[in-house]
């Protein structure tokens, strides 16, 4: 079945800056640079770029990011909100604006400095919280860890999900970030044992349940799939996309729903995989977004790898390993050891897998999933090769 | 009452929620047209779409969905109480209507003093009213005897 968007476009650039606890220079510096790099990788000439696609939270608005990097006259542009959950939508939106023509060549990036404790948005809760925060706040539950936290010990009662699952899940993205040069926890083994021995942070997810605060910015170029083949990088075709915000859901905080623990990756994997021409059991490689590690058996229940509930038992005998496990994931150490940049590095490294060029790849990974954050609107992206 | 702690804004729309909390009482918007309880409140049913609401008396007895231990870091207001508890409690009168709150030994208790290892999910808990500072009184949770709740579905 075809559809205005299925094989169009491609990802024909990719670029990032480096990944740090503390990196010189502005927000705005970062996430130029990043662009720029996507760019020089594509072959694209900044003046060529048309077309602008960002999240809502990114500080590092169009019109400076364009002067900077010295963009032409944009006719398209646009930002996906809900934080972790826009990063796949961002790339999305950008691939429907070249395939409808809006534009020709595409930006989308994100740029941050989060490596300082005090730029964490929970520790800036008003003194009167309204909105949705007016629910929580007041009591305590503060921090998204929090927040994630109740969920999570909801689904270990439900479903007999372990500390060991998550365990599993940490366990598999520090190897691959001891794989990855730019993680910044390439040189930090990890074992079961360092897991369990970890500090609370909010009982029952641990200090290694949390994903990284990092400096640094990410970005990507969309075009045609025509003119991708012509040039410089393979084209990682964008295949399938999807968003989902699902029925009843509350940003962060879906035990506000009827049925909480199906949430908005639900939705997105319904649009993902509706028109695709491959499943789940087609997908060789995935990157799922990780700011908190229960978050990948939640994905990988909505996504369809497995049934309601078994997302913890999938997790088992190094089934998210490079290079043997049934589904390699966040082979590039994800948000839990790589960096953490909003998800967007994750992006890159689904390309990186299509193009053949990761430190963790997959033989034969002609089928690349990522999605961006579950627990908030969200939105999912299939990448395929060139065939 | 915690020195420093966030506290609700009180608008136009959650301004009944803790008028009824300030009388010691517990009430959850629902439909006028159809009855449909909702929390968080909202300006229109999501089932019959109606805009009319009233603020329904609840019986103050729920049961523990979840809970969470926050360590630190923390916001200040709530370093000196870690670790402490934050539980959501489904109501017995739709257990998809779920408050975020903390268990408590008694109605003048603190939320770090109920041993978090003796919390159950199911286990059945009463609503108690603490005053929280300037004008706001929140709605917290002391255990209740199980025989005055029904068993979880």
């Amino acid at each position: 079945m075809t559809t205005p968007i299925k094989d169009r476009t491609a990802v024909a650039g990719i670029g990032q800056t480096a990944y740090a606890k503390s990196l010189e220079g502005t927000e705005l510096s970062l996430a130029c640079q990043a662009i720029k790099a996507a760019l020089d990788d594509a072959g694209i000439a900044p003046s060529e770029v048309d077309g602008m696609s960002s999240y809502a939270m990114e500080a590092n608005i169009e019109t400076e990011v364009a002067r900077s990097v010295g963009v032409g006259d944009v006719t398209w542009f646009s930002q996906v909100g809900f934080g972790g959950g826009a990063g796949c939508g961002v790339v999305g939106n950008a691939a429907m604006a070249v395939a409808s023509g809006q534009c020709t060549v595409a930006v989308a990036w994100r740029g941050r400095k989060r490596g300082a404790r005090t730029s964490r948005p929970w520790a800036q809760t008003a003194e009167r919280v309204k909105g949705l925060g007016e629910w929580s706040r007041p009591w305590g539950l503060v921090r998204p860890v929090d927040e994630i936290a109740m969920l999570t010990r909801r689904y270990m009662h439900e479903y007999g999900a372990t500390r060991d699952h998550l365990a599993n899940v940490a366990l598999a993205f520090r190897k691959h970030a001891n794989r990855n040069p730019a993680a910044q926890m390439h040189a930090k083994e990890m074992t079961r044992e360092d897991y369990m021995a970890a500090r609370w942070i909010s009982e029952p997810l641990c200090l290694f349940d949390n994903c990284l605060e990092t400096d640094g910015a990410v970005a990507c170029v969309v075009v045609s799939a025509e003119r991708a083949r012509d040039l410089r990088q393979p084209p990682a075709l964008i295949h399938a996309f999807g968003q989902g915000l699902n029925r009843q859901h509350q940003t962060m905080t879906n035990y506000h729903r009827d049925d909480p623990l199906t949430g908005p990756a639900w939705a997105a994997s319904e649009a993902l995989w509706r028109y695709a021409d491959v499943g789940p059991d087609d997908v060789k490689v995935a990157q799922i977004y990780d700011a908190f590690s229960p978050l990948i058996p939640l994905s990988l229940e909505g996504y369809g790898f497995c049934k309601r509930g078994d997302g913890g038992d999938f997790t088992n005998d190094g089934a998210l390993e490079w290079p043997n496990g049934r589904l390699p994931t966040n082979t590039s150490g994800g948000g839990m050891s790589e960096a953490y940049v909003h998800g967007f590095n994750l992006i890159v490294e689904g390309v990186r897998q299509i193009r053949g060029t990761s430190t963790s790849q997959v033989e034969g990974a002609d089928v690349s999933l990522v999605t961006s954050g579950e627990g908030v609107p969200t939105s999912a992206l299939l990448l395929v090769e060139d065939r | 009452m915690i020195e420093g702690a966030p506290l609700p804004a009180v608008t136009e729309e959650s301004a009944p929620f803790w008028e009824a909390c300030a009388r010691g009482e517990l009430r959850i918007q629902a439909c006028s047209n159809c009855g449909l309880l909702r929390f968080p409140p909202r300006p229109m049913c999501p089932r019959c779409q109606s805009i009319d609401a009233e603020w329904k008396l609840m019986s103050g007895r729920g049961r523990i969905w979840s809970f969470v231990v926050p360590h630190p870091p923390l916001l200040p207001a709530f370093m000196p109480l870690a670790p402490y508890n934050v539980v959501v409690v489904e109501l017995e009168e739709d257990p998809a209507i779920r408050l975020v709150g903390n268990l408590l030994p008694s109605a003048e208790g603190a939320i770090n003093e109920v041993d978090p290892a003796t919390i159950r999910i199911g286990e059945p808990t009463q609503v108690v009213f603490q005053p929280a500072g300037e004008d706001i009184v929140l709605p917290r949770w002391v255990r209740a005897p199980a025989s005055t709740v029904p068993p979880e579905r």
